[in-house]
């Protein structure tokens, strides 16, 4: 069986046709989906096992980033999506879904999502400490995590940002559970072996606290991280592929992979 | 008649009563265009509606039709005898594109972009617009629109492009100019470009669109008139470049609501700007982004159902201009009452008019009409049916009910009286500079100098703030090398991932040597734009052009005069090295008064030069960041002694008299052998030599890879005898590159090479030392890869 993914659009999303294609090319099969055919019920979310937010700014990042559609999420989908979760489906959230993510509680998600109660938000993402705007490739540190997405992954990983709202900002105890309970995904490095907490921008391109750029729920189904994995998916990617020996696989590809595999496994 | 509506009394008028009409309508309408809309109102013995004076003004306006383009000139050079001119347009630029002939060129001049052939399965559309005065009284706004306008252009071509890649040139006065010096009424450059760039930034980055590819370049003549250049790349299915309209068919507004927003925007860009201009807010538009990401998203699928026959983008002149150029060859009746307003108060001629942003008009057969309001709904996007094309040839406008304008479609289009504009030029002569060996040790200071200014330095603070890697295919980026911040030649996309066939953008500007000749400067805008295509590995076989024109007030015979030299080398450069243009746009009137002191200044006469080129390959492509010590580094191309314009000359206050001419021969042999050298892989790296010469360009690839350099200025070949070291360096001929050979493939590059001109100057070095010896062997640049480059990332803005 091919694992279903639903790549969820909205006005201004804007990364969903390469976010399509990464799990396409990682063996799945795809469909772009509207949230209004979910809302209406034209599609249904739980004919598929993978739900995947891509980047852009959904309604415009107004008030602020993810917020317009976490809420419409939270309020229209609550059901559908607590049952999928509840059926150990992944969903994954990228730079502007995982900003969604954030905003609708599912992650971190320390309190897990429970029936009838409200979920609520533990952590933001924040202006760049830079207060702007700014594309640029990064090192991550991969951490010892719960996340289904990145088993077995290469430990440093090098891939684009591009926002604006991206610093990872969350109250110390919240810092201390998302450390304990191995949901941190992602840091961002300076590409040294052990790199410390908060390394300098541009390493650090946001101001993330404890260098955070990708975390995961508790069960490591739900993931949600600011770089693009679907923006590195062959070596021309690279932004050096044309002084540096590269695997024609780019780095991001296999985090799209793993998921399918996941499902496979799971759900076959 | 409805008290909405007004009529011009123009059929008794006399001739000053007639300019009063133009001047204060802000129609910018001559005398001639008067007369023969008289003319055409006496014949019908009554006078002209509101609705219908201002639709002839929008569609006669300079904006829409290009009036000086296709003026007859008479044209007058020093000792020459007049030359008559029928059209710059259709004598210099269409004529070039039809001598060529390219069979890969699929639609020229005609629709909203240039198309030419990708893949089996595609085409690509290309266009770049101009949004300068908007920009001038509203940065964010008039650059943000700007972009949103060009990208409406691709979607407006054939049945609607995929936009997949954004091109930015801006032309900003010097930011640090002190605030007491500013002309009355203007902004402050640094107010500009910050607006600008962020107008850019926020409605790019928003709908998706990587902006990958630019230039910013600063002179204080453009303080007033500022200058935004927005180009927009789209994808079309091969089967979606055709458009038609059938009588019958619906004709549908598509996207944001109408409001007083941009209303006169095509006839205000006709005029000069003064010292009053800001008070014209209402000319600048609003943009909604992720109203025209919607519009995109509903657009492409009613276009792969087929479920419309034409479309158009609302720009410049609103409806008016788009339901008018789409039913000039059938006829249309709209009704205004039916358009969506963002608030009530309009009177119909501003409904007719309103340069609102986000707004297409699509023409869409009656039975279709049901499943694209279905698209529509899903995607948000409101749709209205505005009325139907039909076959009265006739134009005709009702507000509830009551006509309230009905134009024959003949007389608006072709009714238009051909302007006779005079054009002169004469060759300034300015002072001369000296080599200045004599008085310099080392050139050092000289090339930090330059790499510091702000036209070379990095643009790194503007660039990352665009999205360039959203859609996932840019492959060779704006920056490149080492550290991720070396100047790219061009920038390459796959449009589709996974896909070896790549695109690639550049482009061309060189203002600076407008003051010497504008024949010249766009001669080598050409030769520059082409360069920076062949330098990642593109071939001039497969290139085509645009032109954007940004020029002074032509109803000046000198300014005139300099767009005719400019237009005859757009002719001669483009012709003789085979690539046509495809689109293109002129800007005139860039010009500002100060209507106290009557002091008027023009902008430098600016070409932009657009390349695009299909590379069937992108793992031949090549990067300008020096790879590995001990390879080789080669200039292709002979140097001449032309510092007339060039930077060198600049920071050292001198304009001087020798621009670098284009010798299309040398540059044709040139471009053509180390194109193939590239393919055959023979090239680790490649990078032009432009502003600023040689020495800047090794001192970029230097920094940029992260090695030194020793070099010799004694094997760089020369078309005639140079003797002085700084000349050497700091030349700007063209038709030269900079390569790094390595060692094992030097006797197959030199060999391949054969019949071009090329000299090995030095190695790449492990160390950070960039030494250059003269000459005379004695050394004339000793400085390091970090000194050099920590000039170059010299803030713009201070």
């Amino acid at each position: 069986m091919k694992p279903k993914v639903l790549v969820l659009r909205t006005a201004g999303t804007n990364c969903d046709v390469e976010t399509d294609v990464a799990f396409q090319l990682a063996g799945a099969k795809t469909d772009l989906v509207h949230i209004q055919n979910l809302i209406s019920g034209n599609t249904d979310l739980s004919d598929y096992q993978i739900l995947a937010i891509p980047g852009g700014f959904s309604y415009g990042d107004d008030i602020a980033a993810g917020i317009l559609l976490a809420v419409e999420m939270k309020h229209k989908l609550r059901d559908a999506l607590h049952q999928f979760v509840e059926k150990d489906k992944l969903i994954i959230g990228i730079c502007n879904g995982f900003q969604v993510l954030v905003r609708t509680g599912l992650l971190p998600g320390i309190e897990g999502i429970k029936e009838k109660t409200e979920l609520s938000q533990s952590a933001t993402l924040a202006m760049n400490t830079s207060a702007k705007f700014e594309c640029r490739w990064v090192e991550l540190d991969t951490q010892q995590s719960q996340c289904i997405f990145t088993k077995g992954i290469k430990p440093q990983l090098y891939l684009p940002v591009a926002h604006a709202e991206g610093r990872f900002n969350a109250p110390n105890e919240v810092l201390a559970e998302l450390a304990s309970n191995k949901q941190v995904v992602f840091r961002y490095s300076n590409g040294k072996q052990s790199s410390s907490n908060n390394i300098d921008y541009p390493d650090n391109p946001n101001g993330s606290d404890a260098d955070i750029a990708g975390i995961c729920d508790k069960t490591g189904r739900i993931f949600g991280l600011m770089p693009h994995p679907e923006r590195f998916l062959t070596r021309y990617n690279h932004p050096r592929w044309t002084r540096e020996d590269l695997p024609e696989e780019g780095d991001g590809l296999a985090i799209f992979k793993n998921a399918v595999e996941y499902v496979k496994a799971t759900f076959s | 008649m409805s008290n909405k509506v007004n009529k011009f009394q123009i059929l008794n008028a006399d001739d000053d009563e007639l300019m009063r009409i133009s001047q204060e309508g802000t129609l910018s309408l001559n005398l001639d265009e008067m007369h023969a809309i008289q003319k055409h109102f006496s014949e019908l013995q009554r006078n002209p509606t509101d609705v219908e004076l201002e639709t002839i003004a929008q569609t006669w306006s300079e904006h829409c039709v290009h009036k000086t383009f296709k003026s007859l000139i008479l044209y007058s050079e020093e000792g020459k005898e007049t030359e008559e001119i029928d059209g710059l347009f259709p004598t210099y630029i269409q004529r070039a594109t039809e001598v060529i002939d390219k069979p890969w060129c699929v639609s020229v001049f005609s629709d909203n972009a240039g198309i030419i052939e990708f893949d089996d399965k595609y085409n690509l559309v290309f266009k770049v617009e101009t949004h300068n005065h908007p920009s001038a009284i509203e940065p964010y706004g008039g650059a943000g629109t700007g972009i949103g306008g060009v990208i409406r252009d691709s979607l407006g071509t054939g049945l609607g492009a995929k936009p997949i890649l954004n091109t930015d040139v801006f032309c900003f006065g010097l930011p640090d100019t002190p605030y007491n010096k500013l002309p009355k009424g203007t902004l402050h450059p640094k107010r500009v470009f910050n607006g600008v760039v962020a107008g850019v930034r926020d409605y790019g980055n928003r709908m998706g669109i990587p902006t990958a590819n630019g230039a910013i370049l600063f002179d204080s003549r453009y303080t007033a008139n500022p200058l935004v250049f927005c180009g927009n790349v789209g994808l079309i299915p091969r089967d979606r470049c055709d458009k038609s309209v059938e009588p019958g068919d619906l004709i549908v507004a598509l996207g944001g609501r109408t409001g007083r927003d941009g209303i006169h925007g095509a006839t205000f860009s006709s005029a000069e700007l003064d010292d009053t201009s800001e008070n014209l807010g209402s000319v600048v538009q609003i943009g909604n982004p992720i109203m025209e990401k919607k519009i995109v998203d509903a657009l492409l699928q009613a276009r792969d159902q087929n479920l419309f026959r034409s479309i158009t983008d609302c720009g410049a002149g609103g409806f008016s201009s788009a339901v008018g150029e789409m039913g000039e060859g059938t006829g249309a009746e709209v009704h205004l009452e039916r358009v969506p307003l963002k608030y009530e108060g309009l009177a119909p001629w501003e409904i007719w008019l309103s340069e609102a942003q986000e707004r297409m008009v699509i023409a869409v057969p009656p039975d279709n009409l049901d499943r694209l309001q279905e698209i529509c709904d899903a995607e948000m996007v409101e749709a209205t049916v505005l009325g139907s094309f039909t076959d009265s040839h006739r134009l005709q406008v009702l507000y509830e009910g009551e006509t309230v304008a009905d134009l024959d479609m003949k007389f608006l289009h072709k009714g238009l009286p051909q302007h006779v504009k005079k054009a002169t030029w004469q060759i300034p002569q300015h002072k001369e500079m000296q080599s200045r060996d004599k008085e310099t040790e080392d050139y050092a200071d000289d090339l930090c100098q330059l790499l510091a200014s702000p036209n070379i330095a990095s643009k790194e603070s503007v660039i990352r703030q665009y999205d360039h890697e959203v859609q996932g295919g840019i492959v060779i980026k704006p920056l490149v090398g080492v550290n991720n911040d070396g100047p790219s030649d061009a920038c390459i996309a796959t449009p589709i991932i996974g896909s070896e066939k790549a695109v690639i953008v550049s482009n061309g500007i060189n203002p600076k040597y407008s003051d010497v000749d504008p024949y010249i400067s766009a001669a080598s805008a050409i030769d520059e734009a082409l360069r920076n295509i062949i330098a990642v590995g593109g071939t001039l076989e497969k290139t085509a052009l645009l032109d954007n024109f940004c020029w002074g007030n032509p109803d000046k015979p000198d300014r005139l005069g300099a767009l005719v030299r400019a237009a005859k080398a757009c002719y001669d450069i483009a012709t003789a090295y085979g690539t046509p243009y495809i689109s293109g746009k002129d800007s005139l009137y860039n010009e500002y008064r100060d209507t106290t002191t009557g002091e008027q200044r023009a902008i430098p006469s600016t070409l932009l030069i657009s390349a695009i080129c299909v590379m069937p390959d992108i793992r031949k492509a090549v990067t300008m960041d020096v790879k590995s010590p001990e390879n080789l580094i080669y200039v292709v191309g002979n140097t001449y002694s032309e510092l007339g314009g060039s930077h060198y000359f600049d920071i050292h206050d001198y304009i001087g008299n020798t621009a670098p001419i284009v010798r299309t021969n040398e540059g044709k042999m040139t471009m053509e052998t180390l194109s193939s050298a590239i393919n055959k892989g023979l090239v680790r790296s490649c990078h032009d030599c432009s502003e600023g010469g040689l020495g800047v360009a090794a001192a970029e690839m230097a920094f940029a890879g992260g090695y030194g350099m020793s070099l010799s200025l004694t094997n760089v070949p020369t078309g005639e005898d140079i003797s002085c070291d700084d000349f050497l360096l700091f030349s700007e001929s063209n038709s030269r590159f900079l390569v790094e050979i390595e060692p094992k493939n030097q006797t197959t590059f030199e060999h391949h090479m054969e019949g071009v001109p090329i000299g090995c100057l030095g190695q790449v070095k492990d160390s950070q030392a960039f030494i250059v010896h003269g000459i005379n062997q004695k050394r004339v640049i000793n400085s390091s890869i970090e000194t050099l480059k920590s000039a170059w990332q010299t803030p713009l803005v201070p």
